[in-house]
């Protein structure tokens, strides 16, 4: 079997995700080839071949043109799987060629099983078996799902890729937004006290900023609290905010979804405060207190603030 | 200017999910189903879109389902959309992207929509294909994750949301399909009025058979928990002595208590 994997190259960078492409592929057991639309400074140590084509042409967003890339590729080297990670660029990508290709496509694969693969449903509180029924599968990775490669070695065979003729780009790019500059840094924080949704409404934040000052830590956010105006975006942890790793998390009635998990699961220990003790989050906590956070949070800062 | 508008109707997501006999997907008894929030997004953009147009407004609102979906049909035409179109499919959750994707291109291929919108994903399967899906079938434009949409009467500037909160500025024309991120305007509330408007306003129903002719390109194996490998402890109990035992816990395996 073989599986092509389809990099990420932003503002000139080549995203670091390709490692865990590539873990994809060794969990598979499959022969790996990559395709890189970057330029040649940039393209990692690979003991494999690598398909290069040139940013400058095909720039660094312009779906219909990757997407005509790829499907040349595809041609050339008649993967069993091509696998992308599920972000902004795989999940805008994939489901073009998926339709390039009339493959199946399965997003936002957590792993593997026999004859296919498993996704999450319904915020994570589920998992979904999926069965290609097409030889070639396109598959999108959840970011963290697969374990990264290791920096790898030897020099890559690179075969460089053009497109015919240039068609003109429908979806024309025009830069990058920078990220506003985030008021609150919570990447250095030593302890995090995190508000979600459970908190019920805005006025119940201020239980969970009382506890994060009794612990002299940052308060973070989900995204439905961000969303709900609760907290600026600057507390935002998950895919879309910020990625942090603290000594302690305490998750105040956040129930745990994917998005919000991939910014938080590296901390060093996690406390989940949660009424529903299925909350996908218990996965990840190292203590869950199933509990009412209203009644909680006020015990647990009254706790602390005794010598 | 004619807009297409695809909604899904989703279960609550603070639901306690079961799963039903066959082991393939939710047991719905007890759910309680509502219009999946990235779409309300999607009704909301093509409504502003009407209005900044005037003149002749054409808002097609699109859902296949059982016959529940069409509350959430309904709820779109409240916010203002013009005409309903139901898609029948009692067995709509055995469908793949592919095939609803398939049905919705098949429904909008000679209607020459300029505009198609949808949510970025569904909050239930949350596999972020139909809306690209049904753009590559019908040729059209697509643009995915939008957080801003800017029409001025001959394209549309629009930023995509990257990730750490980078955005993607883009620009494309119409015929397109966009696909809406949370976040995108503020989905309006529909008024008691409007509400009782929407009850007068034109809704068609299809039989999915009439419109789904493609195979599945994939297939749900089964639906079930996840498997629980935490290694963590579950605290219960009256909330003061909560409080002491994870004092304790935090100050013997943490060190950020002293």
């Amino acid at each position: 079997m073989k599986a092509l994997l389809i990099c990420e190259f932003q503002d000139g960078k080549l995203l670091e995700g390709y490692r865990e492409l590539l873990g994809f592929a060794e969990s598979l057991g499959v022969e790996a080839s990559l395709l890189v639309i970057g330029n040649e400074a940039i393209l990692p140590p690979f003991a494999g071949r690598i398909y290069l084509a040139d940013s400058a042409k095909y720039n660094e967003f312009d779906p219909d043109a990757h997407k005509r890339l790829a499907l040349a590729v595809v041609d050339k080297e008649r993967p069993d799987v091509i696998a992308l990670l599920h972000t902004s660029y795989g999940w805008d990508l994939a489901p073009r060629l998926a339709a390039g290709l009339k493959a199946a496509l399965i997003s936002e694969v957590v792993g593997l099983v026999e004859g296919g693969y498993e996704v999450t449903a319904c915020n994570a509180k589920l998992r979904r078996s999926v069965l290609p029924q097409t030889e070639t599968a396109v598959v999108t990775l959840q970011a963290g799902a697969f374990p990264a490669a290791g920096p790898g070695s030897g020099s890559p065979q690179v075969e460089r890729i053009e497109l015919p003729e240039a068609a003109p780009a429908r979806i024309e790019f025009l830069g990058y937004i920078p990220a506003e500059k985030k008021d609150v840094d919570l990447t250095r924080a030593e302890v995090i006290v995190s508000a979600g949704r459970g908190l019920g409404k805005k006025e119940n934040v201020g239980l969970v900023e009382a506890l994060a000052k009794a612990f002299k830590g940052e308060v973070a956010a989900t995204r439905p609290v961000v969303h709900a105006g609760w907290l600026s975006d600057s507390h935002l942890v998950g895919i879309t905010g910020q990625t942090v790793a603290p000594k302690l998390y305490v998750a105040c009635g956040i129930s745990g979804a994917i998005q919000h998990q991939v910014g938080m699961r590296k901390s060093a220990f996690i406390v989940a405060i949660n009424k529903d003790r299925d909350a996908p989050i218990g996965e990840l906590a190292d203590v869950l207190v199933v509990a009412d956070v209203l009644q909680f949070l006020p015990a647990l800062t009254a706790r602390l603030a005794k010598p | 200017m004619k807009i297409l508008v695809c909604v899904k109707q989703v279960p609550d997501m603070e639901s306690s999910f079961r799963v039903n006999a066959a082991g393939d997907w939710l047991d719905e008894r007890d759910l309680a189903f509502r219009m999946n929030e990235y779409d309300e997004f999607a009704v909301e953009q093509a409504i502003r879109l009407k209005e900044q147009e005037g003149g002749a407004p054409d808002v097609t609102v699109l859902s296949i389902g059982p016959a529940r979906v069409v509350e959430a049909i309904k709820k779109a035409l409240a916010m203002g959309a013009d005409r309903g179109v139901h898609i029948q499919d009692d067995r709509a959750h055995e469908k793949d992207p592919w095939q609803i994707a398939s049905a919705i291109a098949a429904f909008a291929r000679d209607k020459a929509f300029d505009f198609v919108f949808t949510g970025f994903q569904s909050q239930d399967r949350g596999s972020a294909q139909v809306g690209a899906l049904v753009a590559e079938m019908l040729d059209y434009a697509c643009a995915t994750t939008l957080v801003s949409f800017d029409w001025d009467g001959t394209s549309v500037t629009a930023d995509r949301e990257l990730e750490q909160g980078i955005l993607g500025r883009v620009r494309f024309r119409p015929p397109a399909v966009v696909t809406c991120q949370l976040n995108l305007n503020t989905p309006r509330y529909p008024t008691l009025p409007n509400i009782m408007k929407a009850r007068q306003k034109e809704l068609l129903a299809f039989p999915v058979g009439d419109l789904l002719k493609e195979s599945p390109m994939s297939s749900t194996g089964k639906l079930y928990p996840p498997e629980k490998k935490s290694h963590g402890r579950i605290l219960e109990g009256e909330v003061g002595a909560l409080a002491d035992q994870l004092v304790a816990i935090l100050k013997s395996e943490t060190g950020v208590l002293h």
